[in-house]
């Protein structure tokens, strides 16, 4: 075996990878628990971690360009380290709209009760977070199927998104002074439905990893 | 809108080459297309340099080879249909690893080929020289000394002259055996961007160890391994996507 130093650091960089991946879905689950559990200090503790996924996409950008720069990667090399370089800019967004949720939260008047029973949003919040284990799953194993599940398991959270808004919609029609809140849950609803395009994304450079093709 | 697929230049089918008891290639198999770059890739050994050898019969040269199988060139089996040798070269020219101008004017230099093919009048020897020097993008370099010695060049312009040389005969391959092995970065670049001019007018197949200069100039990519074909595709299929593991390795860095 040659290029020992060369082999660690693309191992390294895939870690690095995983556990940015991790910090992000961490930041959604907590996002949406604060939202349910009314928890401020937990949505503000969200906001805070954004930094560090901040953090973990400047080290990691840079060591997919020092790679490209010293290494001149080719074949499964190029394949992997091209991929990484754009998920983490997926990784990236999902880790501001999981702060962007938490803001809202905050935005929310601590004694203003919800207008309606949070179902449909902590449904969606499931799928993504399962969307975006997923993709990172069959990126670790290589996993062709699992990454075109994973594109599959968009269009749920898409219906999820169309029953919340029409929800939403109903809940304005019926009482203007159900308005506001009404477009904070649309926005969290919407940003949810962002998170799972993002995961999405993630799977097709998955895929591209794995074939050298973008689906 | 149509799109114009590549002839093919040169087939070579079931070749085998042995050098006495050892079998250099092995049933080899290959098309190359015309006014393409085709570069052949493989460790020290694998056989590259030999099939380059074989697409203009320098291999006749060495005792013990011996040649099975058969090289097409323009439909004509350069083995059986081709007996006189010097024919063959005039259609397939070669530049070799370390630039070997002849202890000769640069003008003699190019006018070389030309001369031994009958041609005398000075005008058109005259014509010929300018065209190859200008095709091989050094005519601005050397027009004020085209009756000094070709040693008082440098390397890399050397490296051109001999590629001008080869031009100057109007061949339809040029065969490169590493051409730029022994050249410094500035030097590499200016061949590498006279390939590229090149390819509009002749079929090229480049010889080389620098896995990024097959990368930056080949349009196919023939990985070579213990005398075989291991792959042969377009070269950003080759180093985004090998079909093959051992390429796989072999390009990555991490053969052995």
């Amino acid at each position: 075996m040659i290029r020992i130093a060369y082999e660690n650091e693309l191992k390294e960089l895939k870690l690095e990878t995983i556990r940015m991946s991790a910090a992000c879905e961490g930041m959604i689950r907590r996002s949406i628990d604060a939202l349910v559990n009314r928890n401020h200090a937990e949505a503000q503790a969200v906001i805070e971690s954004d930094k560090e996924v901040d953090e973990y996409e400047r080290a990691i950008e840079k060591k997919c360009l020092r790679l490209f720069l010293r290494q001149q990667p080719v074949a499964k090399d190029f394949r992997e380290v091209s991929a990484i370089l754009k998920m983490i800019t997926d990784l990236e967004r999902i880790g501001d709209q999981a702060a962007d949720i938490s803001e809202i939260m905050l935005s929310i008047d601590k004694d203003e009760k919800y207008i309606k029973k949070l179902v449909h949003i902590p449904k969606m919040a499931e799928n993504a977070i399962g969307m975006m284990h997923e993709s990172m799953t069959s990126f670790i194993n290589e996993d062709l199927e699992q990454a075109k599940r994973v594109i599959d398991a968009d269009d749920e959270v898409d219906e999820l998104f169309r029953v919340v808004r029409e929800e939403l919609v109903e809940l304005i029609k019926k009482n203007a002074d159900n308005a506001e809140q009404a477009i904070y849950l649309m926005m969290i609803a919407k940003y949810l439905e962002r998170i799972a395009d993002h995961a999405t994304n993630i799977a097709e450079w998955v895929i591209f990893c794995a074939t050298g093709q973008k689906p | 809108m149509a799109q114009s697929n590549p002839a093919v230049g040169i087939r070579i089918k079931n070749l085998n080459l042995f050098y006495g008891d050892f079998q250099a290639l092995k049933n080899v198999n290959l098309d190359i297309y015309n006014k393409e770059i085709t570069a052949f890739i493989g460790p020290s050994g694998c056989g590259k340099s030999s099939l380059l050898r074989c697409l203009n019969r320098m291999n006749d040269l060495i005792e013990g080879c011996r040649i099975e199988g058969s090289v097409t060139i323009d439909g004509q089996d350069i083995y059986k249909d081709i007996r006189d040798v010097s024919l063959l070269r005039r259609k397939v020219g070669m530049v070799f690893q370390k630039p070997n101008p002849f202890p000769m004017s640069v003008f003699d230099n190019v006018a070389y080929g030309a001369r031994a093919l009958g041609i005398r009048r000075k005008s058109e020897l005259a014509a010929i020289v300018e065209e190859s020097l200008m095709q091989a993008a050094m005519w601005d370099e050397v027009k004020d000394r085209l009756h000094k010695s070709a040693f008082a060049l440098s390397g890399g312009q050397q490296q051109r002259l001999c590629i001008a040389r080869a031009l100057a005969i109007r061949p339809e391959v040029i065969l490169m055996d590493e051409p730029t092995s022994a050249l410094d970065p500035i030097s590499t670049g200016k061949i590498e961007d006279l390939c590229d001019r090149l390819k509009k007018d002749y079929t090229i197949v480049v010889v080389t160890h620098n896995m990024q200069q097959a990368a930056r100039i080949s349009d196919k990519t023939v990985f070579f391994l213990l005398g075989e074909i291991i792959e042969a595709d377009e070269t950003d299929k080759i180093f985004t996507n090998p079909a093959h593991r051992q390429t796989e390795r072999y390009i990555s860095g991490r053969f052995g």
